[in-house]
């Protein structure tokens, strides 16, 4: 009980250390950044008394030490302050713009799971055949094409010669705010409303950043996941599997991806991670209007706090997947304690 | 209860209902809605005490009314929009505006002079970035209440604490700050005395053609119809949808799910306009692309100097092959559109000239000089451009490419040598533009006018009094021709190569027409847009 409680003292404390250096770092480049923030706000126009006073608005003319202090004491009591972008307290932000990120993250990442994973399995079972073959190249231009280019040919075929699928954003203007937001995913919100064409509308929309971002992410958990069935299958606990007359599917699902899972999750989760996080690019070409177009335009506004804000959110997500990995972890392999 | 084969189904079918859904969903927007494509990540507020962006002031433009405008027909004299006529003293003090009767509000109440009473002192009062449109005439927070007053509720006179020319006093009513709030409606959502500026953030109380019905900042804005305006409207709403990039804003276009196209490249804007189902409309702006000389740099404080560089540059050829479209040869400090503008263009490439009149500054061999410029599209093609053009002459140009905020941060500490910088103007009044490129009575850290002039450390006193004379100057025709002349002396002289006139494009869908690109933001007009 007592090392339990110490380890848990542990991790919360590594948390903490990280945490706060995230906001450190944060807060000292938004700080250093050769560009002024009150001018981002009031404009290259406005008058010397009007930037004066914005600047002591903001708290900019205090020393950096106090800056940050005050930022840190807001913090601890939830205030993330305003965004000057949107006009909006930070957190009402995040809770706007954040599910639409989660909302695409999490279908792209289900979508790369199922078919990345069994690609990866497949190619690493039919190692130097053509189909391995086949794999590692639809892999490899997965992985090495630009996602912004992947993103503009999907609008090019299937939007706009195709026309299978809808145009950008996260519905259609008929749609929009038709039905009240409960959970902020679109896809649940219209389905709790029971407004199926909304709900088919925003399925629609959602498919082909999700595919994109799927194909980017497939295409790297199946390098990985053939990588790791390569050394698996290699192993002498697959060889006396097969001795012993064990059917080949069993092999392979049982002893050899049974042993590579916990590995394959640290890569998911990273993954996941960086799905949410760095959809730059594909929510720019699609307007969807998330957390990584929000951070964006922040960054490039010196909206320092919606940039610390949504940096905070994403370090947090990062630790929470990182410790959700490490409980899989013992969940599946009995060894780690 | 779900079993596997009914996953396996659902699974199966969600392709095909995905398909069906998007066949469906991409059909030509409904027919009282027009949709326009846009970047908006501009916006800050829809104040208009407070709104200083593009997208937000346009917005404002079809939200609400000011007293006066622009005539279209000849855009150096104003005519009413709420006022219905008034009459300015022979010392050119007071203004006495009688307003029309017939001016809604989305509540149903007539406008009054009580509310443009109360929006002009708030605009004071708040005292945000373009309050200085209305507080450069000397109004104060504390003298605003007696000198603008409301006589009854269609008669306002105001009173100018210092004489100023009639018609820039009437232009700067005519900009987006002067636009009248419903007293009332503000006033109940005041917090802690801000009067109800949070609110008005992302809220309207104008008696404009359309009301803002929502704003998500970097996604949508919404404009409905205001019943009550009396102004015709083509459509009844106008949703501007945020779509960043220019080729997802033209394949929207050609799919009919946007009806109007804001930002396309001068490439996508060439090939729409071979395509004949589709039109494009254009306007010129009060936008100025230049080039700034530092004046704390030895190398570039001769009038030969700053001859020779504009003689340096081929404008023709960057307009042409680089900004079709997008920008066009414009070189004095009022474009083509503005009141006052100088259509001529006195410089045009010419190498050997551009060398003489180095060597006449003694340096016959040149010199080094770095230039900022912003690192996006089309800056990066025209700074090599001007790099190219300057090293034919002997001008080595080492090109230093910065986020926007980043250069305009740099030279507002003064801190350039070379920089491609744009200006638009803040008001439909040569002042706004002769003001910020010749006035510079302080060139001290502490002035308190720290613009374009004082950024290049340019003092000319000759201009700077002849930019404060014009702005009293109560003739209007007399006024006019003393900004022309300014210019003439202007470009021959000051260590600024004006280059560029933005031209503002939008590429209209099929059966889509009557839209109107105005000047200035604020003057782009939705209420005749028409879908067939």
């Amino acid at each position: 009980m007592k090392r339990r409680f110490g380890r848990l003292a542990g991790t919360a404390s590594s948390l903490l250390i990280t945490l706060f250096g995230l906001v450190l770092v944060t807060f000292l480049i938004g700080r250093v950044m050769p560009i002024d923030p009150v001018i981002a706000i009031v404009g290259d126009h406005a008058p010397e008394d009007v930037i004066a006073r914005v600047r002591v608005e903001l708290g900019l003319d205090k020393p950096l030490v106090i800056q940050f202090g005050i930022y840190v004491w807001q913090l601890l009591h939830g205030d993330l302050g305003h965004s000057v972008m949107t006009s909006n307290t930070v957190v009402q932000d995040i809770q706007r713009y954040f599910p639409a990120t989660i909302e695409l993250a999490t279908y792209a990442i289900i979508i790369a799971t199922l078919i990345g994973v069994p690609l990866g399995v497949l190619a690493a079972v039919r190692a130097g055949s053509k189909t391995d073959i086949g794999i590692r190249i639809l892999c490899l231009a997965g992985h090495s094409i630009p996602i912004f280019l992947l993103a503009l040919m999907s609008l090019l075929v299937f939007y706009a010669k195709l026309g299978w699928a809808p145009g950008t954003g996260r519905a259609d203007v008929g749609f929009e705010g038709m039905d009240p937001v409960v959970t902020g995913f679109l896809t649940i919100d219209t389905a709790l409303a029971q407004d199926w064409d909304a709900f088919h509308d925003a399925l629609a929309h959602l498919a082909q950043p999700a595919g994109v971002l799927a194909y980017f992410s497939m295409a790297y958990i199946a390098r990985m996941t053939r990588a790791f069935m390569l050394d698996a299958l290699a192993g002498e606990y697959v060889i006396t599997a097969r001795a012993k007359g064990l059917s080949s599917l069993r092999v392979i699902w049982r002893h050899a991806f049974g042993n590579i899972a916990v590995r394959l999750i640290t890569v998911l989760a990273l993954t996941y991670a960086g799905l949410l996080e760095g959809a730059v690019v594909t929510e720019t070409v699609f307007s969807w209007p998330g957390l990584g177009q929000y951070l964006t335009v922040s960054l490039l506004n010196a909206d320092m706090n919606a940039v610390l804000g949504a940096t905070l959110v994403v370090g947090l997500i990062y630790m929470a997947l990182n410790l959700l990995a490490d409980a899989l972890y013992k969940l599946l392999d009995p060894r780690v304690s | 209860m779900l079993t596997r084969r009914t996953l396996m189904a659902a699974t199966a079918a969600a392709p095909l209902v995905a398909t069906e859904a998007a066949t469906e969903a991409h059909a030509a927007t409904p027919k009282n809605v027009v949709v326009m494509a846009k970047q908006i990540d501009d916006v800050i507020s829809f104040d208009p005490a407070e709104a200083y962006e593009f997208t937000n002031n346009e917005v404002n433009g079809n939200v609400y009314r000011r007293l006066v405008a622009p005539d279209p027909a000849n855009t150096s004299r104003v005519i009413g929009d709420l006022a219905q006529s008034w009459t300015i003293s022979k010392d050119g003090l007071t203004f006495t505006f009688k307003l029309k009767t017939n001016a809604k509000f989305p509540s149903g109440k007539t406008l009054t002079a009580e509310d443009v009473q109360f929006s002009l002192s708030r605009v004071v009062k708040l005292n945000k970035a373009p309050a200085f449109i209305i507080t450069q005439f000397g109004f104060t927070k504390d003298n605003v209440d007696t000198l603008i007053v409301a006589k009854d509720p269609t008669t306002l006179v105001m009173t100018l604490p210092d004489s100023a020319a009639p018609s820039f006093v009437l232009f700067c009513l005519s900009a987006a700050v002067g636009s009248v709030v419903e007293k009332a409606t503000v006033m109940a959502h005041d917090v802690g005395g801000d009067l109800g500026n949070a609110w008005l953030k992302n809220h309207s109380a104008g008696a404009g053609a359309y009301q803002l019905t929502d704003w998500v900042a970097s996604d949508h804005i919404t404009i409905d119809a205001n019943p009550h305006s009396g102004i015709p409207t083509g459509v009844k709403r106008i949703a501007i949808r945020h779509v960043a990039d220019p080729s997802a804003q033209l394949l929207l276009l050609q799919k009919g799910d946007a009806d109007i196209a804001r930002d396309l490249t001068p490439d996508l804007l060439t090939k729409i306009k071979a395509e004949k189902a589709f039109a494009v409309t254009a306007s010129g702006q009060g936008a100025s692309m230049y080039i700034a000389m530092n004046q704390a740099m030895p190398e570039l404080q001769k009038v030969q100097v700053h001859q020779a560089i504009k003689w340096a540059i081929d404008y023709e050829a960057i307009a042409k092959n680089i900004t079709p479209n997008q920008w066009v040869v414009a070189q004095g400090f009022l474009p083509p559109g503005l009141p006052g503008a100088m259509t001529a263009k006195p410089f045009h490439k010419d190498v050997a000239k551009a060398k003489a009149l180095l060597a006449e500054a003694g340096y016959p061999n040149g010199f080094s000089v770095t230039m900022d410029f912003i690192s996006v599209a089309p800056y990066g093609d025209i700074a090599q451009a001007i790099q190219a053009d300057l090293a034919a002459v002997g001008i080595k140009v080492s090109l230093l490419p910065g986020e926007q905020k980043q250069v305009i941060t740099k030279t507002r500490a003064r801190t350039h040598q070379l920089a491609i910088l744009v200006w638009g103007t803040d008001y439909f009044d040569p002042n706004s533009n002769a003001q910020a490129w010749c006035e510079n009575p302080d060139d001290s850290d502490n002035s308190k006018l720290k613009i374009l002039a004082w950024r290049s450390h340019y003092v000319d006193k000759e201009l700077n009094d002849m930019a404060v004379a014009a702005s009293k100057e109560l003739d209007g025709a007399k006024r006019i021709k003393m900004y022309e002349d300014m210019q003439v002396k202007f470009t021959q002289r000051a260590p600024f190569a004006m280059v560029l006139q933005k031209i503002s494009s939008a590429a209209l869908g099929k059966g889509v027409s009557g839209f109107v690109i105005g000047p200035l933001p604020d003057f782009t007009k939705f209420s005749n847009i028409k879908k067939a």
